[in-house]
Formats: structure tokens, sequence, C-alpha cells
């Protein structure tokens, strides 16, 4: 329920903000964010932005993301196979 | 955390249970309980309970926010669906949650009027499409949720809508931390702190339970490499002794949190005691609308009249699964009577519950061991 996603943001009409994340562009409430700027990485959840992220911090949580499929199939591979 | 390949992240992995090994005295048993239902779900996903040593556990506990609304707000969000002038606007993950005799799924299929959403600030534009229609939006949810709410009350006030109203039934996470650690049954060496929580309220709402409770606790990320940095982080608290609230999501999680986010909250609500379902009344662990905010509040600008509610079923366990007391795989329904199809507790109908994830994940892996 508090699951969050760190998107990068493109465009800052005063409170309402558009953000891209892997291709969608999607608007996002800044009200809890006021200082945020186009070019920032925010923390997005549920239509809304809560923390403005660090961009290295970003693009290791998505790339976490895009991994842990990669990671699980690796994982659960290589204990299937030992059994 | 910088950007790294999927070999790093293994030997980094490997590192972590070096040291995690290190810290543990072999036959130890350390009870660690995750707070947050994404880390239940995380936890599962990565394999991290295998890959711990034995005498580590990690309990899951009551962080999910569905799962611990009270059955009474199911009922009276059921006699506001019954209202035909009303639109109950609603999470996803609550249509199935039990009331007394109902959920929103069936009064949902028998015609009510329910309105499924994904951010609460979509409720302007459904207040402003339906001038002749009350708006009541069940407003669940821990700290994260409650920023986001708060953001969209403030926005309904802004906007000068008067149809649109919140059926508040927050929960606030520190409250129910002091309680579980002061709780006589089920002894915990630590708490892995939730990430997104503590994005809004920073470190500082935390420091009791090492100043008080005289426990280690540990804010984590999402991330297998975060949690296993967590585990690492408590066990060298409890070896040393020295007690603090340790942060391995700085990234995310300032010291202070969103101060934007928390003063907005403070300006809408106030603190009351709260029911947890299955739990019993937390002292000052709720909110409800303050001041001119009160406007909004559906339970006092559309009165309901006494509610009728039952207690949740004898034999569900929900209660003592959310305290950390029992594994939801020793629950008597559990995959019997309570399954994911056909669920009893609400901790089977989210899938951030711990039955609905150990449901999932847990009998997947045959049981909790796993043959080396």
């Amino acid at each position: 329920m508090c699951l969050a996603v760190p998107a990068q943001l493109i465009k800052v009409n005063e409170f309402i903000g558009t953000i891209e994340l892997t291709g969608v562009t999607r608007d996002v409430n800044l009200m809890l964010v006021p200082e945020a700027k186009v070019g920032d990485y925010v923390l997005v959840h549920a239509g809304c932005a809560v923390q403005i992220v660090d961009e290295e911090e970003a693009n290791a949580t998505m790339e976490a993301f895009k991994e842990l499929e990669e990671l699980e199939e690796n994982y659960f591979a290589g204990k299937n196979a030992g059994r | 955390m910088k950007k790294i390949t999927l070999q790093e992240k293994t030997q980094v992995a490997n590192e972590l249970l070096e040291e995690i090994k290190a810290l543990h005295t072999p036959g130890e048993q350390v009870r660690f309980m995750e707070v947050c239902g994404t880390h239940t779900v995380a936890i599962f996903r990565e394999g991290i309970r295998q890959l711990l040593p034995d005498g580590i556990e990690l309990v899951s506990g009551p962080g999910c926010p569905v799962c611990v609304t009270d059955q009474v707000y199911m009922d009276k969000a059921l006699a506001y669906a019954a209202m035909d002038d009303v639109i109950v606007a609603t999470f996803g993950d609550m249509l199935k949650v039990p009331g007394t005799h109902s959920n929103l799924w069936e009064a949902k299929s028998a015609g009510a009027h329910i309105h499924i959403i994904y951010s609460p600030l979509e409720i302007i534009e459904l207040g402003k499409a339906n001038p002749d229609k009350k708006i009541v939006f069940l407003a669940i949810g821990f700290e994260t949720t409650i920023a986001v709410i708060a953001a969209a009350v403030k926005a309904v006030a802004m906007s000068g809508l008067k149809n649109v109203f919140f059926l508040v039934s927050h929960k606030l996470v520190p409250p129910a931390l002091r309680a579980l650690a002061n709780q006589k049954e089920g002894h915990l060496d630590g708490f892995i702190l939730p990430g997104h929580v503590s994005v809004i309220i920073g470190e500082e709402p935390y420091s009791f339970i090492p100043t008080e409770c005289h426990m280690p606790s540990c804010i984590a990320g999402f991330d297998g490499l975060e949690i296993l940095a967590a585990v690492r982080d408590l066990l060298a608290q409890r070896k040393s002794g020295q007690y603090y609230v340790g942060n391995q999501y700085k990234s995310v999680v300032a010291k202070k949190g969103n101060p934007v986010a928390v003063k907005l909250m403070d300006e809408l609500y106030e603190v009351i005691d709260d029911t947890w379902r299955g739990i019993g009344v937390i002292p000052k662990s709720g909110l409800r609308l303050k001041g001119e905010y009160a406007a909004f509040d559906a339970e006092r600008m559309i009165p309901l009249g006494p509610i009728e509610s039952g207690g949740v079923p004898k034999s569900c366990q929900c209660g003592r699964v959310l305290q950390g007391l029992i594994r939801p795989d020793e629950c008597g329904l559990f995959g019997k009577l309570c399954t994911a199809d056909h669920p009893v507790g609400a901790c089977m109908v989210s899938v951030e519950g711990s039955c609905a994830a150990w449901y999932k994940y847990g009998r997947a892996s045959g049981g909790m061991t796993w043959e080396e």
C-alpha cells in the first residue's frame, strides 16, 4: 500500500507535474514538494510526489525494479538445479 | 546507492550475509519484526528468509493499512454505499475487506455506487462530474498515504467543492510500534522500520524505540540489499548494546522527513485513540479532521445512525498474526477455509497482507525452510 516509485519530472505547471516512467507519461500532484523542478526525480505515491530523490538513487531503484525479475529467476533457477 | 550490475549486487549480498553471520551467535534466537507490508512482500520475493542464518526470524507486523481497518469502519462504508445520493470512492484493495454482513465488492455487484480510484486527488474530478451526489472517500492508510490524502483534502477545500467528504480511518505507525514493543507476549528484538512512512515522518518519531523501549531499529528500503543492510544494522546494535534509529534508506529518507507534508498533516488533523482490526484500541494511533476541515468529515456531515456491527469470526487469527504472535500458517483457517479467493480475514485480502504473502510465496517455498 505504501509502494512508491521514483520518476523524472519532465514538466511542471504550478502544483501539477508530468513524470515519465518507462516511456509512459502521467500527471502527478506536487503540493508536497513545492520546490521540485523539471529534471528532478521524485518519489511518487498514489498520484502524488512525496519527496525529491537523489538522481543516483532513482536510477539504482529503477534498475532494481528491472533486475528484480532477473535476480529472482537466477536465484530460483540455481536453487532448483541443486535440488 | 550507486548503479550496480547483477554480479556486483550478488557480491554485496554475500558480503552482507558474511557480516550478518559474524554478528549472530549460532543457535541464538533473534526475532526482528518487519513492520511494513511492502517489506513482507519484498522479503519473500528476494528470498531473504532463506538466506539468513538459522535463528534469525523475521516476523511480519501490522503494516498493511487494509488489514488493520476495523470491521465497524467497513460497515460504515457499506452504509454509505447503500445511500442513493452517495458515491463511495475507494482504493481497489478495500473492496474485499469483510464487513459484518457483506463487503464492498458484493455491494458494487448489487448496484451500489462504488468508484475505484488510483489517486485520492481524482475525487475532485469525481465531485465536479457528480454535483447532485455526495462523494465519500474511504481515507485509510499510514503516514505515506495520509500525506497524499491530506493534499487531497486541501485541494478539495481550495476548489470550493461542497460535495466531497472523507471517511477517515488513518493509522499512525509509531504508536503501534510502542504497543508492540510493550506487549507481554511474543518478545521482539528489533524493528525493521517502514521506508516510505519514514519518507514522510523522518527519523525523530521513532526515537522512543532506543531510549524508552531499549530496542534496535532501522529504516530500510525495499531492495534486497537494503533489507539485508538493515538486518545487519539491527544485529550490530544488538551486539554492541548501543541502540539508535538506523537509516539504511538515507537517499530518500531525510532525518526530518518531508516537513511540508508533516506541517500539512498537523494543520488538518488531530490525534485520537483508534481501533486496529484484531488488535483493539491503540492510544493516540489515529487521526480525525479538525477545525475548518471538519466540514469534510463524512461522519460529522452525513450522519449514519447506529451501525450494527458483529465481531470478526472467532476462529480468525488475524489479530495475533498482525502482532507477530503467530505465523499465518499457524492459524487453523489458513489455506483451508481462508484462501486468497475466499478470504476470511483482512490479512488474506490485501496483496500486502501477511497471510496473502505467505499464501502466495510461503507455500511455494515449502513452508519456511529451504534445503541448501
